[in-house]
């Protein structure tokens, strides 16, 4: 049986897929940056300037204001998520990168740690193209709305982790969809990012507070960004660090299991 | 250059991936340069180079690309990884090729490039895991012709081949292997001279033939509508043949490693 809670050693070239990946990423530059602006547009001019229209404000806040941070949030958790699965799984089955990788002085887990770093970067990456066309719009507020940038890169590698687990235990490329369309769509939705979780029934708000991470995310972010920061940050922090740790290790020991035969 | 031989499912890859630090080993011992794999996986694969069976080049990258990343992988600084990547560039025959992406080559340029990308730490050990796969005979030559340089020049090379012909051409000593054990072990020559004598006459299978060499006591083996006869001196048996047996398309020709293997082995196919 295999430790799947074992600490993964992992060195410092770990940066070394990190950077290779970095360097990929930048060569296609002008397919990797239109998305997230482009994103950002479409999120405001639909669901801000059309629901917007309508709804005003929720709590006081206008309602542009109130989906900013949303917008932000689910832009880490989908760069990230979708890197770690379909990009990974590219790279480690189709591609053959790992198996050439682990001839190297890399291991194992430096390979996958760098994969990790790289998703978090990824939405480093996203967040701050988009922070300005959201600050052009007026709807988020400075400096706070900087340390969106940080937290771009925790929240990154909470979903890579979680991300990475489902490649690594995945039998095909097309049961990645599963947890796409299972996980990701859904907290997309019901994670107190268009609407407050405190409309859902009181079952689903303990469900999406204690089982889904985008909601975490979306609250530190909007308390970022509205700027609106309480004592309760540092628990939602906390748990997002928890689990961040909880499935990077996982997700590590898994791809080892999967890699080593 | 030292070479592992066997039928598919023999335990060859195994055997290089496990020296490789790829694979973990389910009991015995092994040391690389008085290592083991198993605590000291970074110190050993920084003197390794591996040509994989499978052709794993980065998609992503140039020929070029391919060389400079992997050299970093090793710690290699930029500046000596340049260097390196384009003597190796050199090395294989690649220079006009520098700044294509890896998906627009041949299979035989692959290989070469894989080849060059074994070579990047300057390693101790050289391990190939079928270099050759699937090329043509000009690509084939290069590769051998590139493996006897880095021979010449002192390298140590390890590797699997199915390619007997490759094998009596490339290795000093080799052994074949067959469901994870080692059969023989000896220099091409020796073995073919050991198991097999020195050449072998085929002649056409028919009633006349067989019944005659049984009651001569001339051991055969038939295979197809083939009979052949292992010996030390064909003009002898030829005689026989000849003066007793009325054959039909005789031939001759020397012994090889794959009467070697045959042997061994035997011919029933492999999965």
């Amino acid at each position: 049986m295999q430790n799947f809670w074992s600490i993964p050693r992992i060195s410092r070239r770990a940066w070394k897929v990190w950077h290779r990946n970095l360097v990929v990423f930048f060569r296609t530059w002008h397919v990797n940056f239109f998305p997230p602006l482009i994103e950002a547009f479409l999120y405001l001019f639909a669901i801000g300037m059309g629901i917007g229209s309508y709804v005003k404000e929720i709590g006081g806040i206008p309602y542009v204001n109130f989906i900013a941070p949303a917008i932000l949030a689910i832009a880490v958790m989908n760069s990230a998520f979708f890197e770690c699965t379909y990009g990974s799984y590219v790279r480690m089955y189709y591609q053959k990168s790992f198996d050439a990788m682990i001839a190297t002085p890399l291991s194992i887990e430096d390979v996958i740690a760098g994969e990790l770093l790289w998703g978090a970067t990824r939405s480093v990456l996203y967040v701050v193209i988009m922070l300005p066309v959201l600050a052009a719009f007026g709807v988020i507020s400075f400096p706070t709305s900087l340390l969106a940038i940080p937290l771009a890169f925790l929240g990154g590698l909470m979903f890579g982790g979680i991300a990475m687990c489902f490649t690594a235990i995945t039998p095909s490329i097309d049961t990645l969809n599963y947890p796409s369309f299972l996980l990701i769509t859904p907290m997309a939705l019901f994670s107190g990012t268009f609407f407050p979780i405190t409309l859902l029934p009181i079952l689903f708000q303990y469900i999406a507070l204690a089982l889904l991470p985008l909601t975490h995310l979306v609250a530190v972010m909007r308390m970022l960004t509205l700027p609106a920061m309480t004592g309760v940050l540092i628990l939602h922090l906390a748990w997002i660090i928890l689990v961040t740790a909880i499935f990077c290790i996982v997700a590590i020991n898994l791809m080892k299991k999967r890699l080593i035969v | 250059m030292f070479g592992f031989l066997g039928p598919n499912g023999a335990g060859k890859t195994s055997t290089m991936k496990i020296i490789a630090c790829v694979s973990p080993r389910t009991s015995g011992t092994l040391t690389v340069f008085g290592m083991d794999p198993e605590t000291c996986p970074v110190e050993i694969k920084q003197r390794l180079g591996v040509v994989p069976q499978e052709t794993n080049l980065d998609p992503d990258f140039t020929c070029y690309g391919n060389l400079f990343t992997y050299a970093r992988y090793f710690d290699i600084p930029a500046d000596s990884a340049h260097q390196k990547a384009e003597e190796l560039l050199e090395f294989v025959q690649l220079q006009e090729k520098r700044d294509v992406t890896v998906e627009k080559l041949s299979g035989g340029m692959k290989r070469r490039l894989i080849l060059a990308r074994a070579l990047v730490n300057n390693p101790d050990l050289l391990i190939l895991d079928e270099p050759t796969i699937g090329l043509d005979p000009q690509a084939r030559h290069l590769i051998w012709e590139r493996l006897k340089m880095l021979q010449s020049q002192g390298n140590t090379i390890v590797l699997t081949t199915h390619y007997l012909d490759e094998a009596a051409r490339l290795c000093d000593r080799l052994v074949i292997m067959d469901n994870g054990k080692i059969l023989v072990e000896g220099s091409p020559a020796d073995l073919v001279k050991q198991y097999v004598g020195n050449e072998v006459v085929e002649v056409e299978k028919t009633e006349e033939v067989l019944s005659c060499l049984t009651g001569k006591n001339i051991p055969f083996e038939v295979i197809g509508d083939n009979i052949q006869i292992a010996t030390e001196s064909s003009r002898e048996v030829i005689r026989i043949l000849f003066d007793q047996c009325t054959p039909h398309n005789v031939l001759t020709r020397p012994a090889t490693l794959e009467d070697v293997f045959l042997k061994l082995t035997g011919r029933k196919l492999r999965e």
